[in-house]
């Protein structure tokens, strides 16, 4: 019994302090939010400056085993060589966003000129982020975008809007419009995957699409095995699924893989964004008609070509600011500071044994 | 059998044991990766690098205190990690629905503490081991995350706060971030209570045979109880610096981050079986992991090669110990055997 009364005390006493702390005004997100103020950056631009010579750039992806960030990274690697720059790649093996802030931490020891980073969360990477720039290191983002005061430049490979509503339009072509519909994503905070799944939900609003619906958004976490087995599950739970959008590169190879040795084949169309050398086999078996992407070479050069640009001065990051980006032409920075590569490319039976990446 | 004896006790014959260790060995191999790295790497012994390598390792720390005095009982709680992402999924829920930060904190460390009391419940008043327990509120803490914040990412937190757990902001003339500053506080407090106090003996005790800890009048469901509470209690508090520290909240913070914490106490020679280790080389342990790996990202060696070095040292940690009072045992014999 006295125990009993004990602990009811000590319960009564705690909520009684929870209760006094809530009462007195304390830091709430409205305060915070007023606090915040806008960075003005004061530098100024000087489009006629040459690019500097031996430049330290480093490439931080998701994750490093990652095929398609490595295919990115290697081109950026590769343009760098053409103005002189020493690159590389380093991150870590899994896309946690706490594993980026080491290695942005060491890689603003390390003094490197230029960080190219993939982020795994807008904001979990600010901080170091804020400490490079800080520190004079100019501070890329590319595929997948941090908290915009906390970058100079984003790399979009597409507009986003563009790659979201064009995956809801392809896959309504392949379906004559009619039936349900679900989308195999990565992580279920991939800042990108998230922005175009809110566009295609959009797009689904449209009254063309009133016979489509979309019935699931499974996440595979980007892992082979998972997004295998999401498959399998939206597959045996969606009876009537007619076809799967998979955003993500890992997410529709694995899809492909799960459809192609099952019943499935040939009933359920599935479209997305995909690498050419993963797809081949699904393409040439007929388990996929098309997917698309953007050319990952390109954006890893333009990456190499804009972080040169920043780090020698020809640009700030400010908007209507112009770069030379070598072989694939001239550059304008837009809102933002966003850069935006171009439109996707569809792949299909047709053209997919022209590229090799 | 000196392998069930607490490293206080004598042992009958002098070995390499006797005058080494396996926690002074980590120590002097944390004092050994220092001086190597401050020699072989630029920038790896400035302020700036040092104060973000400590800060890196934290949470980890923070939640090493409790599970050391835990594996020392005889017990583990793997649901650490998992609870400090429901910490960190709560504070985000309620910043989101406009609650004061004042207000989230105790909120969190509360669901820390019942978190913990149901672990220690499970383990005590059920009598459920506690490796099944804990995996089984491994999961269920991550899902009760993913149910408070769903997919979504919370940021924005006071910057005062966010200050205190960043690197950049350290006690004024150090170059220790706040977080580990207190951390060192605590470890001190830990360290007293392991090693200087009955209740110490009595957890030493509690790991090396419960029945005998029992009929010698220790309060072994009470303590274990209270272990549980307290680890809880930690795993929340990490979730708000680790919170604070990345300035965003997810379900899935700190994701797998309990295994990390369980190796850095067993590096540091504490004994998975119970009854065996010290605070000091538990704290070693974490500090050892935590500078090798910013070591070899410094300089840019492969991920993959830093688990491999993690996992090789691991188990140097538990086969060190054993080989060392193995030989002594074999030693022994031959003395006994011998006219």
């Amino acid at each position: 019994m006295r125990n009993k009364s004990r602990t009811l005390a000590a319960t009564a006493a705690l909520c009684a302090l929870t209760l006094a702390a809530g009462a007195c005004s304390g830091t709430t997100k409205d305060d915070a939010e007023s606090d915040a103020k806008e960075q003005v950056s004061d530098a100024t631009a000087n489009p006629d400056a040459p690019l500097k010579k031996g430049l330290k750039i480093a490439f931080l992806p998701k994750q490093i085993n990652n095929p398609y960030e490595q295919i990115v990274d290697e081109a950026g690697i590769e343009a760098s060589a053409e103005f002189d720059a020493e690159a590389k790649e380093v991150g870590p093996s899994d896309a946690k966003a706490s594993s980026q802030v080491s290695y942005i931490n060491t890689l603003v020891q390390q003094r490197q000129d230029a960080i190219l980073i993939a982020a795994n969360d807008p904001n979990a990477v600010c901080g170091p982020l804020k400490t490079a720039m800080q520190q004079d290191i100019k501070v890329v983002a590319y595929d997948s975008d941090t908290a915009k005061d906390c970058r100079q430049l984003f790399i979009n490979q597409a507009s986003s809007e563009e790659i979201g509503r064009s995956q809801v339009r392809r896959i309504a072509e392949q379906l004559d419009h009619k039936g349900e519909i679900a989308i195999l994503s990565a992580t279920q905070n991939a800042t990108n995957q998230n922005t175009w799944i809110d566009y295609m939900k959009d797009e689904l609003k449209k009254p063309e699409y009133k016979d489509m619906e979309l019935v699931k958004v499974a996440y595979g976490d980007d892992d082979d095995q998972k997004s295998f087995q999401e498959t399998q599950g939206l597959l045996k739970a969606y009876p009537e699924l007619k076809g799967i959008i998979s955003p993500t590169t890992v997410g529709i190879a694995a899809a492909a893989r799960y459809i192609s040795s099952s019943d499935y084949k040939g009933e359920v169309v599935l479209n997305g964004l995909g690498t050419p050398n993963q797809m081949r086999k699904f393409i040439k078996d007929g388990t996929v008609e098309e997917f698309s992407l953007w050319d990952p070479k390109d954006l890893g050069y333009l990456g190499a070509y804009a972080a040169a640009a920043l780090a020698s001065g020809q640009i700030t990051g400010k908007e209507g600011e112009t770069f030379e980006a070598g072989r694939l032409g001239e550059y304008t920075v837009g809102k933002d500071g966003e850069v935006i590569l171009g439109p996707p490319t569809v792949f299909d039976e047709k053209n997919i044994d022209e590229y090799d990446f | 059998m000196p392998a069930d004896q607490p490293y206080r006790l004598r042992r009958p014959v002098k070995s390499l044991g006797t005058y080494l260790r396996w926690d002074t060995a980590v120590g002097i191999l944390l004092i050994a990766v220092f001086l190597a790295g401050t020699s072989s790497t630029d920038g790896f012994a400035s302020t700036g690098n040092m104060s973000a390598a400590l800060n890196d390792t934290a949470e980890i720390a923070l939640i090493a205190l409790p599970m050391t005095l835990l594996v020392v009982a005889g017990q583990v709680d793997l649901s650490v990690a998992s609870m400090l992402g429901l910490s960190s999924a709560l504070a985000g829920s309620l910043w989101d629905a406009g609650y004061a930060f004042e207000l989230i904190v105790p909120v969190c460390l509360l669901a820390g503490a019942a978190g913990g009391l149901l672990n220690g419940w499970l383990v005590t008043r059920v009598g459920l081991p506690p490796l099944a327990v804990t995996i089984g509120t491994l999961t269920l803490y991550r899902g009760l995350a993913s149910v408070v914040l769903g997919d979504k990412a919370v940021a924005g937190f006071p910057d005062t706060y966010s200050q205190w757990a960043s690197s950049t902001e350290t006690v004024p003339g150090t170059f220790v971030p706040y977080p580990i500053a207190l951390f060192a506080v605590l470890a001190v407090l830990a360290a007293v209570l392991l090693h200087m106090t009955g209740f110490g003996r009595s957890l030493y005790a509690i790991g090396a045979q419960e029945d005998a800890a029992w009929f010698a009048g220790i309060r072994v469901k009470r303590i274990k109880l209270a272990l549980f509470v307290v680890s809880g209690l930690m795993a929340s508090f990490a979730g708000i610096v680790y919170t604070l520290r990345y300035g965003s909240a997810r379900a899935d913070n700190g994701l797998g981050l309990e295994l990390v914490v369980i190796a850095s106490v067993l590096l540091g020679g504490v004994d998975f079986n119970g009854g065996k280790g010290t605070l000091g080389g538990a704290v070693a342990g974490v500090l050892l992991i935590g500078l090798l790996n910013n070591l070899l990202t410094l300089n840019d060696v492969a991920n993959e090669i830093r688990v491999i070095v993690t996992g090789l040292l691991l188990i140097a940690s538990v086969l060190a110990p054993r080989a060392v009072s193995a030989l002594a045992e074999r030693r022994n014999r031959r003395l006994a055997a011998a006219p």
